[in-house]
């Protein structure tokens, strides 16, 4: 059974399709990548998966359990966390409180104070932030930043994690290092599902790559049969 | 900072809360009863203020709500204040408050940013005017007289009001509740996101705020003796809640208390020395308070104490 799975998944914004009857499944272990132009309609997938908006028609499962409208609070608890393009830290936190923000209140149950602690901490050695634990959010830079999302949303506890665009703007080597993170949240047994723009970085990584072209699904594959697909070259670089 | 200063101002803040608090208590045994009248009137404003930064202060939420809960506590007392003992009355009170509260919220908590303000400000007046038309309509009066309570009962109670909104306030910002406040006000939409029931989280506190203005006012109404709902729903004390946070500052809990105990003693000076040109000089300080002091008293103190005494924030 696949860990997430979406049928017919539609959303419109006025008169306009943004996602329109689109299949997609995140098998366990995968590190599934999602590219399209702008505007194809990737992040509003994420947000339906998430919970941020609710599909109009058509069914998203988790584990075989219909989680289609839930609030994004459930979803959460569920097992699906994820980080936003633009990033969202809580900017007068301290980097520690953020990621203790995960830790408390990722899954419904309560949590004792000090293993939160803890594990807090144990998550922003993972993404190597420790040196800054005590620095207001606001004042880490943008790859710290994200890297803060990243660890605040494995804190949570996922089984999938939805990253979205985390590679964009960063430098050549610090795409190197993100790409080498993601990896090993992997290799934490954590499935991935990740929009991204940086094509060296989504061929390298990704088992699957899916692309959505004006809010529909418009081809699959493995990175090599994505590089060689027809549509897929002509959306990009037109015919 | 040194270990010793650390265990210092550990001791230090709950050591003085409670010094003041003792001060409170035993005010009455020595003082006139014109400053024990005063000191209730200020310490509703501090209870109205701090109650207020309860739920705003985190979530940056602005409600302009506190009159209607206020309001809904002094008609709790002008009803049954009269049949029902005082503790009760105001009890109830609270109670009413934290109800209606409860579904304000649910249906309101949605609106963000001016929506939310707006719509507060709204029910001031919807309620104000609901209950004028209820009262002229279908009880044959405009206006209610309310049991009187002895002055010593009126300042001991208020007091007791504040010393558990306090604890409360101080309960839930130590708490992981606190935190999620926090975030919320933060970025609400991240904190939806980490798990974090937004919609649960600001209904309930908001209603929990609500208790001690209804409180305030069931307790006040028993010393006005006389109110209409035009006295009883002023959209007055919503602001004034605002801007004695705002005046004291909302980084910390005190600010609120600071704010709301010198605005309500400069009024009352301003009032009886300056009658004519007491609303001038009040505008004035509001003015100059928001220019230059965006954090407040309680910003301005600890910057001073920062440069004072150092610490890992200060000023080189």
């Amino acid at each position: 059974m696949p860990l997430l799975e979406g049928k017919g998944v539609t959303r419109y914004f006025g008169g306009l399709a943004a996602v329109q009857h689109v299949d997609f499944y995140v098998d366990p272990g995968e590190i599934v990548g999602l590219i399209g132009p702008n505007g194809a309609g990737k992040t509003t997938l994420f947000n339906l998966i998430s919970g941020a908006l609710v599909p109009q028609s058509g069914t998203i499962r988790l584990k075989g359990e219909n989680i289609t409208g839930l609030k994004p609070h459930v979803i959460c608890h569920k097992g699906i966390a994820r980080t936003f393009q633009l990033v969202r830290v809580f900017p007068n936190m301290s980097v520690l409180e953020n990621v203790l923000m995960g830790v408390l209140f990722g899954k419904p149950d309560g949590y004792d104070r000090k293993q939160a602690r803890k594990d807090a901490e144990k998550w922003l050695d993972f993404v190597g932030l420790s040196a800054v634990k005590d620095w207001p959010a606001r004042s880490l830079t943008l790859v710290n930043q994200k890297r803060l999302e990243v660890a605040r949303a494995l804190a949570t506890g996922p089984e999938l994690l939805l990253l979205d665009e985390l590679m964009a703007g960063l430098n050549p080597t610090e795409v190197a290092q993100t790409m080498e993170l993601v990896c090993r949240i992997r290799e934490q047994g954590i499935t991935i599902f990740m929009v991204e723009h940086v094509m060296k970085a989504i061929m390298g990584i990704c088992d699957r790559i899916m692309v959505l072209h004006h809010g529909e699904k418009i081809a699959e594959g493995t990175p090599q049969e994505i590089a060689n697909n027809r549509t897929v070259i002509e959306v990009y670089l037109g015919e | 900072m040194k270990p010793g200063r650390a265990y210092l101002q550990k001791l230090g803040g709950p050591g003085l809360t409670l010094m003041a608090l003792a001060l409170l208590a035993t005010f009455p045994l020595y003082a006139s009863v014109y400053s024990m009248t005063l000191l209730t009137d200020i310490l509703m404003f501090v209870v109205l203020a701090l109650s207020w930064a309860l739920f705003s202060a985190p979530t940056g939420y602005i409600s302009l709500a506190p009159a209607a809960f206020f309001g809904v506590g002094i008609y709790t007392s002008a009803i049954l204040g009269r049949q029902w003992p005082l503790l009760l009355t105001i009890a109830l009170g609270g109670a009413i408050s934290f109800c209606l509260a409860l579904l304000v919220g649910a249906l309101t908590l949605r609106l963000k940013g001016i929506y939310f303000a707006m719509f507060t400000f709204g029910l001031v007046e919807l309620i104000k005017h609901f209950w004028l038309w209820f009262e002229i309509r279908f009880t044959g009066t405009r206006g209610r007289f309310v049991a009187v309570v002895d002055q010593q009962t009126i300042y001991f109670t208020m007091l007791a009001s504040f010393v558990l909104l306090l604890l409360t306030t101080h309960l839930i910002r130590r708490s992981r509740w606190g935190l999620a406040l926090r975030s919320i006000g933060e970025c609400e939409e991240a904190a939806a996101h980490i798990g974090v029931n937004v919609n649960a989280l600001k209904t309930i506190t908001f209603a929990i705020s609500a208790i001690f203005m209804g409180a305030a006012g069931a307790i006040i109404a028993t010393r006005w003796t006389y109110v209409d709902p035009y006295i009883a729903f002023n959209p007055l004390y919503s602001f004034m809640a605002v801007l004695m946070a705002l005046f004291g500052g909302m980084g910390h809990p005190y600010g609120p208390v600071l704010g709301a105990a010198i605005f309500a003693y400069l009024e009352e000076v301003l009032l009886t020395r300056f009658p004519y040109y007491y609303m001038l000089i009040f505008g004035v300080v509001l003015i100059i308070t928001v220019l230059y002091l965006p954090e407040g008293l309680i910003g301005l103190m600890m910057r001073i104490r920062r440069r004072v005494v150092g610490g890992p924030d200060a000023p080189a």
